[in-house]
């Protein structure tokens, strides 16, 4: 699954790196620093962290979004 | 008594507990109002967001309701940069950037003792929800994290109990007689939490306390009498909100069966309850220690310097300009940014710890224990109007699962 | 507004955002055909974590993809660029020679690294840009190969990150910086000095008021070492030139848009301008390439090479599009950014770039924990924050209600009595540089007519 995190938002509550700390992580007192593309594993840790999160800063896709799915050169 | 019938008189009464939320609509018909005492009460959303982070308004020059034992003051009451200091080195061994998986890996030890809890249900068909399950629980987790002897419980239960129940909450109310005098409870309290603290730093073992007596960071190690303080504050805060969080939890679901259904049928929905409930029921609900440093206008309205503000968290929580349907409890709304944990640099400490206890909490509670229903409602609740939550939440069931 | 209906609507550039105006048509109830082009083969990818994580070694360059939070049903065309625009025609052109007509555009083309003048120099292996996934995946495995030295050309916000994230895994850097700071062109001399403390203490050679003259290879086309305007001579196997970007604004060449290298001039509800300064009905513009007066901001047109710019405005500009005129929303947001280095947060939030003075109101530069408040003309405009972020929004309300600079209140965690503001030393704008991250210039929409004149990038 596919995250991102606003972090004009974020504020270094690190409430994320408490409960998916196989995902984020705090760089120093406030910087964070994440995986954006993580396996289906760890999707209760983003999903828990995104909840958490005290500013909405965690955003993932949506439910039942797909892949890019047309290319067309 | 003649004196004025003010608002926050009206909800520290103890009659006000088990529903104090129409108070708190009253309350939001005027967002920051001056009661008869001279306190400010703030009490919709955006404007307690805003003070609580506003640099002009203080945790630190109102006194406080329950001091500490040793003379120097809990983070909860100290502001930056010295608080931020105290955090830091607190934060270090209890979560990230230096103890990142501590709260994490404590995932299975909860996991344990919430099923050993459960396993004794099997033997009655009722429990009292606070006494058999959401107090037991938080405190063994706590015992462990901080290296607390769990058999020194009952001591430290009963100063935490003398302590709160002494509070002046400003409501009329008969002191129990099977409490403590409250400074007796404060000294013997310091005096405990000193000597555990003098054991760690002698034979440290691989807990927060030890850690707080003798590792040192960056910004070195706390002096003794703030160890104190900061064994005071977590104690009481790690005991007392926890417990009320999971017993409003699972009062709110055996209020709202459907809701409890649904947990059942998919865990994973315990994720997004977890913060509807703490916006629905927070278990702190107003913060009685903040004041003015200078002239400070909210929502058109100029609260004078050097004035005590209390800060209407459970109110901004159902403020319907914020939250639509503010007072229905909708465990799924996306949007639920809610004030249960505060905001700003003193949002709640233990916030990760409490979130992954509820969530073991409730999803076993409603997977395990069949046809749950109250026995009384309201049940009986606690005096302290801050910290509300039932004293006792009794309730009848039909077997448990395995 | 004409009963015209809205049948198709072209994105011209699928990242941030174009992604998020994608996303926002639809929710706005766009129902017709949504074809998004981009130049780059990828699906949208985020671009913050490719300076930080994937230099680090934590996240590869191919995985910062960005989530969706709906599906927008839409016909992607990634790998082609676009190379020209008929208005008249309503049909955007593609390098592969077809044409797509569209009732709505949005242009949301960003920008691309400025590269190294020099073209043979450019081309040693070894000197390269960071701007793209493929450059920080090409970034990535020459610090994996443990170079002797890095050379970073440039202390904006790209190359100081660089230089940290260099540090972090034990690698030497020198970073040259034509300024008197790092960050100066965006936080100005005073915050510079703080980041240029941080820096060193982080072991960063940094060189201030250099340039580098030249980057020289050995027989194999490998970069092997840099000559500096002072004259030193420096061994280094890899250089990033870091000097800014550069609007993608070339295709719109001759198309009658009011495109540059300064971006496209729009207004505030990001309807692009024609060459003759009228704002076109049917043409939209978004993010890094955009242009646009912000009321706040004395109307100034501001180019903001920021995340939540491009967010902010590809939301704005599918409202827009879609809505009846008298529904439109001006462009409202407060400037803001963030940059992770040495173990540091920073944020900004406002134009620190129209500051005249600075003062720290919380904290203190020294401990690399603070709050500096810009003013401008005896009004709040901007703030940073170095670890402090969560104080910020009290000061965004300050820059917002435009606030008396400086801001006098009694507080938590405030400096000495005494701390007064002093100049924000941001460096001459008519000296070249490798750019701020905002620039400001003074065309008003108020005017009548806009002298737009192009000039060569």
């Amino acid at each position: 699954m596919r995250l991102v995190v606003d972090l004009n938002r974020c504020q270094g509550y690190a409430q994320c790196a408490f409960l998916g700390p196989d995902v984020f992580r705090l760089h120093g007192e406030e910087s964070l620093l994440y995986d954006p593309v993580v396996g289906a594993e760890k999707r209760d840790q983003v999903l828990a962290a995104a909840a958490a999160c005290p500013v909405g800063a965690i955003l993932v896709d949506g439910p039942g979004v797909r892949e890019v799915d047309a290319v067309v050169g | 008594m003649t004196a004025p019938e003010t608002m926050m008189r009206r909800i520290a009464d103890p009659a006000a507990r088990p529903d104090p939320y129409p108070l708190y609509e009253e309350l939001r018909r005027t967002p920051v109002a001056r009661q008869d005492d001279g306190v400010y009460t703030v009490s919709t959303y955006w404007e307690i967001r805003s003070l609580l982070n506003d640099p002009r308004v203080s945790s630190q020059t109102r006194p406080p309701l329950v001091p500490t034992p040793s003379g120097a003051r809990s983070m909860l009451r100290l502001d930056p940069a010295e608080h931020d200091r105290v955090r830091r080195i607190v934060t270090r061994p209890f979560g990230p950037p230096h103890t990142p998986r501590r709260v994490f890996e404590m995932r299975r030890g909860m996991a344990d003792t919430v099923r050993g809890l459960l396993d004794a249900f099997a033997d009655k068909d009722q429990a009292d929800i606070v006494d058999d399950f959401a107090y037991p629980f938080p405190i063994s987790v706590i015992c462990r994290l901080f290296g607390v002897p769990v058999e020194d419980e009952p001591r430290f239960h009963l100063w935490t109990e003398s302590l709160l129940g002494a509070a002046d909450f400003g409501a009329e109310h008969k002191p129990d007689p099977h409490l403590l005098d409250p400074d007796a409870a404060k000294i013997e309290m310091g005096g405990y939490l000193a000597e555990l603290f003098d054991k760690h730093r002698k034979d440290p073992g691989d807990d927060m306390f030890s850690a707080l007596a003798v590792d040192d960071g960056p910004d070195g190690r706390l002096t003794p009498p703030e160890q104190v303080a900061t064994g005071f504050l977590l104690l009481i805060a790690g005991h007392e909100t926890t417990v009320n969080l999971i017993t409003n939890g699972v009062l709110t679901l055996l209020r709202h069966p459907q809701e409890l259904k649904r947990l059942k049928d998919d865990p994973d929905l315990a994720v997004p309850m977890i913060e509807e409930l703490l916006r629905y029921e927070p278990p702190v609900q107003y913060l009685p220690n903040r004041r003015t440093m200078d002239a400070v206008e909210v929502a058109g309205t100029v609260i004078p310097k050097d004035t005590d503000v209390n800060l209407m968290l459970a109110a901004g929580n159902r403020d319907p300009r914020r939250f639509p349907d503010a007072d229905r409890f909708v465990p799924d709304r996306g949007d639920v940014e809610h004030l249960g944990f505060g905001n700003g640099v003193h949002y709640c400490f233990g916030a990760p710890l409490a979130r992954l206890e509820t969530r073991i909490a409730l999803t076993e509670f409603a997977r395990r224990v069949k046809g749950p229903e109250l026995v009384a409602d309201p049940p009986p609740y606690r005096v302290n109007p801050v910290l509300r939550g039932p004293r006792h939440l009794p309730v009848a069931y039909r077997g448990v699962r395995s | 507004m004409s009963a015209e209906r809205i049948d198709r609507v072209v994105i011209v550039g699928a990242s941030l955002a174009g992604l998020r105006a994608a996303e926002a048509l639809r929710d706005e109830g766009f129902t017709g055909r949504l074809t998004l082009i981009g130049d780059e083969p990828e699906p949208a990818y985020d671009r913050p974590p490719l300076s930080k994580q994937v230099l680090l070694g934590q996240v590869a360059a191919d995985a910062t993809a960005l989530p969706l939070a709906r599906d927008v049903d839409a016909q992607w065309r990634l790998g082609t660029a676009a190379t020209g625009l008929d208005l008249d025609g309503r049909t955007v052109l593609l390098a592969d020679g077809s044409k797509v007509p569209f009732d709505r555009l949005l242009i949301a083309t960003g920008t691309r690294a400025r590269p190294w003048a020099n073209e043979a120099e450019a081309a040693l292996e070894g000197v390269l840009t960071l701007r793209t996934s493929a450059d920080a995946g090409r970034l990535a495995a020459l610090l994996d190969a443990k170079p002797r030295r890095v050379l970073v050309v440039g202390a904006g916000f790209t190359g100081s990150e660089i230089a940290s994230a260099c540090r972090e895994r034990g690698i030497d850097v020198t970073v040259a910086e034509r300024g008197p700071a790092p960050l100066v062109g965006a936080l100005g001399g005073v915050i510079g000095e703080a980041a240029a403390r941080l820096q060193r203490a982080h072991g960063v050679d940094l060189r201030c008021g250099v340039t580098v003259t030249s980057l020289e290879g050995d027989e194999a086309g490998r970069l092997c070492r840099a000559h500096l305007s002072d004259g030193t001579v420096l061994e280094a196997d890899v250089a990033v030139v870091a000097l800014g970007a550069i609007r993608n604004t070339g295709w719109l060449e001759g198309s009658g848009l009011a495109a540059g290298p300064r971006g496209i001039a729009a207004d505030a509800a990001c309807r692009a301008f024609d060459h003759n300064g009228i704002a076109t009905d049917d043409i939209f513009v978004a993010g890094d390439v955009a242009r646009m007066p912000h009321a706040l901001f004395g109307y100034q047109f501001l180019s903001l090479e920021h995340w939540g710019n491009a967010v902010e405005q590809a939301r704005l500009a599918a409202h827009n599009m879609l809505c009846a005129s008298r529904d439109r929303r001006p462009h409202l947001w407060i400037p803001a950014f963030w940059s992770s280095q040495f173990g540091v947060n920073i944020k900004s939030i406002g134009v620190p770039t129209m500051g005249d003075e600075v003062v720290v109101t919380q904290g203190a530069l020294e401990d690399d924990r603070f709050v500096a408040v810009y003013g401008h003309r005896g009004r709040v405009i901007a703030a940073v924050s170095f670890d402090h972020g969560r104080w910020l929004d009290f000061y965004r309300c300050l820059i917002e209600s435009a606030a008396p600079f400086p801001p006098e209140f009694a507080g938590v965690d405030r400096p000495p009595p005494g701390t007064v503001p002093v100049p924000a030393c941001f460096p001459d704008p008519s000296v070249p540089s490798h750019g701020p991250t905002v620039t400001v210039s003074g065309y008003a929409p108020s005017e009548r007519r806009i002298t737009f004149t192009p000039a060569p990038a």
